[in-house]
């Protein structure tokens, strides 16, 4: 009764799916009887729960709350030493600690990016718990090398292994000194425990790690860029596969030599051609170890990149330029005129052109966005920058929400907001949680909600448009492939946010408002 | 169309042994008791080892117990808000990713897609973590009024700092008058999901198994649909069905399912259950504490569906028998509608699975109904009495895989070429990339349901989507066919 057959010999039946079939009557039926065996509340106590939910009163309790954490935007350290790792060529993480972390975090990014991630546990159990998880450590370094055969293998940690304190230092010496690996092969390490900070200092720490290891061995020499200077790029903890190949077009259309570290461009965008390679592409662990002798490093994630900035600054002694994310016009100009200073090098026309190109587009698209109210939630660095574009776009951002905002974030967003007669509205939220941004949508609507996936309930909910920008993105396909950086990124964010507009539009007008030219 | 015959055992074990070669003497010896040509006649030199650890660094897919507790049993309870209890990754991973419908509104009365932390810092791990889990409890209290308790999953540091779940959830359970039931699921515990399932079913029976049922008013039809996780809608078609037979089902576990009807399940005549791997210690509990019979069934396909109906309708009497008959006369129709459409399509094509614990097996019967065969399958997470049930479903000499690793997977499909891979989200890529059809069959993909009469249509139209796509004709190249360019 579900099914009704077609014409057409390629679907040969219409087959009702989720989406549709429970519409039935014979469905919706069931569910009312169901409810005799449920006991739950009458319709009546539901919704006025439900309304009162939706008031100041439940906002004030919901921000009272010290110890829960509802629905946050931030995932934990060992997730983001995976992706700092399949930044660099041929290059295994491996995750010590208990095995289902590795399943997790394989499984997040399969849905963000629909690409295989691979990453090896070193599956540690009870026994281990009690006795230490060293035999689990050598014999996934002689399992994974076999099987696998990576050029490079990043150790990271679970919060399993942080609490019962593993050595990964004495550990991989022991690995080494078992023949599990030979005394040369390239292991780099980082202690990730999942109880401090969020997935941004997983990946840090596993950057520094990583070059920590390659810039103490051999290849630590100054780089041969036939005379370009070559500048080291760190573009955080970037979901964007796009934004990494951005960073590079733009640099060297300037005469720079780019150094990404690292760049997964490749690596989660490999072409579907019949064959599966483990390691497409990444920084060349030989190029890597350049990165001490570049001219100076350009660090893209002020949050996220921390103990990496550090090292660069004071450890190896090299300029170091801490920017904002260039999105929008203003973050990309900053960008380049950063570049610029760093090796006296022109911006070219051709940049000169897309930023006219953008500024145009904006000035086409601008009264649509001129007073709209926002709400943005991410990552604090995301934050920051997206804030930034919708200033410039005429934009009120209102509720500014980031989970694993750090110390230095409510400052950065005030003087962001304080720059632009657009930011008088907004409230910064370090540390909340989507839960608490239901609240803040419901008692001060918006027009636009930007953030992940996870948004998706309260946009249906408070019926405010999302525009997904961010991580995870599991519910739209491709949107990671795209730049949101640069001039050419700031056209692809301002097209998406304009025609989310003019959809609403649309959608809610009055019959003779439906203008057939906007 | 031509269909390759599946290899005979010899070929299957001389593919095995290839793969082997490629692993250190040591997990070889490991992997190859967990890799096996079948003997439908269950030999002991076929006999496939489970349910033991995982080696180190060969990359399983296997999850852990937080995962099998929080993630299968106790996640889709939608009426209890599920805490995470410790740092933020593990709930935040398994937040809404396994297509647990549940109905009600989110974050009144309906907490299945909400993600609840105690998001752990470092003061509470060296400070121990009960007093944030007490003040959590009391906060849930006040925000969600209408939560009928709190169920606590331990992740990882739970167990390794000494914390008293179990006191702290006692004290919060009197305080709120609602239960606060503590799950001991960290995930370090026993080598996959599934002890996980174990300890939840276990947490199950000592805190809410017949405690409800005050007002209930049985009848003879009474049943329990167990081991059911309403993915992508499975429970509601699964439910459909019964209910045409003229049974009434008085609790689902747990897709869509209420602490109410898990507090009053002691009180069905039968209890039926799916996911016999996930949820056959709680009904062996009922059937020792409560005299209850259960029984397994199977709702993937038309063969086993009306196989299993009438095996169910056999406990009752001549009215359900009655109806059962009529359900399936009218189901006939469809099927028969089902199988004209999409079989034609599908006719020969040669499928691998690697899943849980259950559909490596449960849906071989609908992947033949189309005309389809099963040239190789795995489990994750089965036990030996998974296999005993599976070496006689399948032919001479296919391979059986117990906890394949992505290696594993990899080879096996450049060796055996299938039209189709079934597994989850992890390997899925992988295929695609190799050119392979490929089905997610944890979450079905984001479709379903699969279970039930409606389900069925809904799976041979995905199996059809994967395996007649025109985008697999596209993978080579031109000029790469001539063999000059690469």
């Amino acid at each position: 009764m579900t099914t009704t057959p077609e014409t057409n010999s390629h679907i040969p039946l219409k087959v009702l799916d989720h989406t549709e079939l429970f519409k039935d009557e014979v469905y919706t039926k069931q569910f009312e009887t169901k409810r005799e065996f449920e006991n739950g509340a009458d319709d009546a106590e539901v919704n006025r729960v439900l309304e009162w939910t939706r008031t100041w009163e439940y906002r004030e309790k919901n921000f009272a709350r010290e110890a829960l954490t509802v629905n946050p935007a931030k995932a934990c350290q060992p997730l983001g030493a995976v992706l700092a790792a399949i930044g660099f060529e041929g290059t295994l993480p491996i995750v010590h600690g208990s095995q289902g972390c590795v399943a997790y975090f394989r499984s997040h990014f399969a849905r963000h990016f629909k690409e295989p991630v691979p990453a090896a546990s070193t599956s540690m159990t009870e026994d281990a718990a009690v006795f230490g998880g060293i035999n689990n450590l050598v014999e996934s370094f002689a399992n994974s090398t076999a099987l696998y055969k990576p050029k490079h293998i990043a150790v990271s940690t679970t919060c399993m292994a942080e609490v019962i304190g593993e050595d990964l230092f004495a550990y991989i010496r022991t690995a080494r000194d078992q023949e599990a690996i030979t005394q040369e092969f390239p292991v780099s390490y980082a202690h990730t425990p999942s109880f401090v900070g969020s997935h941004l200092n997983g990946y840090d720490v596993m950057i520094k790690g990583i070059l920590d290891m390659v810039t103490a061995g051999p290849d630590a020499k100054a780089p041969q860029t036939g005379g370009k200077p070559q500048l080291n790029i760190f573009p955080g903890f970037e979901t964007y596969l796009g934004n990494l190949r951005e960073y590079r077009r733009i640099l060297e259309l300037m005469g720079v030599a780019p150094l990404i570290l690292g760049d997964h461009s490749d690596a989660l965008d490999s072409p579907a051609n019949g064959e599966y390679d483990l390691y497409p592409g990444g920084t060349k662990l030989a190029d890597a170890a350049t990165a001490k002798f570049s001219k100076a490093s350009v660090v893209l994630q002020e949050s996220t990149m921390r103990r990496t900035a550090e090292l660069v600054r004071d450890t190896w002694k090299q300029e170091t330029a801490v920017l904002e994310t260039p999105i929008g016009i203003r973050g990309t100009d900053q960008f380049l005129t950063e570049i610029a200073r760093l090796t006296g090098l022109p911006v070219p026309a051709e940049l000169t052109v897309e930023r006219g190109r953008l500024v145009d587009a904006l000035a086409d698209s601008h009264a649509y966005l001129h007073g709209k109210r926002v709400a943005i939630a991410g990552d604090p660095d995301l934050v920051v920058a997206l804030t930034r574009f919708v200033l410039e776009c005429g934009m009120v951002p209102v509720h500014l929400v980031s989970t694993n905002a750090d110390s230095g974030f409510k400052a950065r967003m005030e003087k962001v907001l304080s720059a632009s007669k657009f930011g008088d509205a907004a409230t910064v939220w370090p540390e909340k949680d989507l839960w608490h941004l239901r609240s803040l949508v419901f008692t001060e609507p918006v027009d636009l909600l930007i953030g992940s996936t996870y948004l998706k309930y309260i946009s249906r909910e408070a019926n405010v448009p999302l525009l997904r920008v961010g991580f995870p993105i599991f519910d739209r396909h491709h949107l990671h492939r795209q730049a949101t950086i640069g001039y050419t990124g700031g056209l692809s964010l301002l097209t998406q946010m304009v025609n989310t507009f003019l959809d609403e539009l649309d959608r809610n007008c009055l019959p003779h408002s439906f203008d057939a030219v906007r | 169309m031509t269909t390759t015959p599946t290899p005979p055992r010899a070929e299957t074990e001389a593919m095995i042994a290839e793969v082997l070669s490629h692993y250190p003497a040591k997990a070889a010896k490991f992997r190859a008791k967990h890799l096996k040509a079948n003997d439908p006649e269950g030999s002991k030199e076929c006999e496939v080892k489970s349910n033991i650890k995982s080696r180190p660094g060969v990359m399983t897919i296997r999850g852990c117990a937080y995962a099998g507790s929080k993630g299968v049993v106790w996640g889709p309870v939608k009426d209890l808000v599920t805490i995470s209890h410790g740092p933020v990754g593990c709930g935040q991973y398994s937040w809404a990713t396994r297509r647990n419908y549940a109905r009600g509104p989110w974050g009144v009365t309906n907490f299945a897609a909400m993600q609840v932390t105690t998001d752990f810092q470092e003061k509470d791990i060296v400070f121990g973590g009960d007093p944030k889990l007490a003040q959590v409890c009391d906060e849930i209290n006040e925000l969600f009024p209408l939560a009928k308790g709190i169920s606590v999953q331990s992740e990882c540091p739970i167990g390794l700092i000494g914390d008293d779940i179990e006191a702290t959830s006692r004290a919060a359970s009197k305080k709120l008058g609602k239960p606060v039931i503590p799950v001991r699921c960290e995930g370090f515990r026993g080598v996959s999901q599934s002890l996980g399932h174990h300890i939840a079913n276990d947490a199950v029976r000592d805190h809410v198994l017949g405690t409800g049922g005050e007002n209930h008013v049985s009848t003879p039809y009474d049943v329990a649909l167990i081991g059911d996780y309403n993915i992508g809608g499975d429970v509601w078609a699964s439910r459909r069905i019964l209910e045409d037979m003229g049974l009434r089902i008085i609790a689902q576990w747990s897709g869509d399912g209420t602490i109410n009807e898990m507090a009053s399940t002691h009180l069905s005549k039968l209890n039926l259950i799916h996911c016999y791997r996930s949820m056959n210690y709680i009904c062996t509990t009922m059937e020792e504490r409560y005299g209850t019979p259960w029984m397994e069934f199977n709702f993937f396909g038309p063969s086993k569906i009306v196989k299993s109906m009438r095996a169910i309708a056999e406990k009752f009497d001549e009215t359900i028998q009655a109806k059962t008959e009529a359900a399936i006369a009218r189901y006939q129709k469809q099927f028969d509608e089902i199988i004209k459409a999409f079989r034609p399509r599908l006719e020969g094509k040669r499928v691998m699975l690697a899943v849980g614990g259950l559909r490596p097996r449960h849906t071989i019967g609908a992947y033949e109904d189309l005309g389809m065969e099963v040239i190789g399958t795995g489990y994750e997470f089965a036990h030996k009495d998974d296999y005993t049930r599976t070496y006689g479903m399948l032919k001479e000499g296919t391979v059986l895989y117990d906890d394949p690793t992505a290696f594993e997977l990899e080879e096996f499909a450049k060796f055996l070429k299938p039209d189709l891979m079934g597994a989850g989200v992890k390997e899925k890529y992988v295929f695609h990339k190799m050119g392979i059809p490929f089905r997610q069959m944890h979450s079905w993909d984001y479709s379903g349901p699969y279970h039930g009469v409606d389900g069925f249509a809904i799976f041979a139209r995905d199996m059809d989507i994967a395996i007649n796509s025109p985008t697999w004709d596209l993978m080579e190249t031109p000029w790469s066919k001539s063999g000059e360019v690469s």
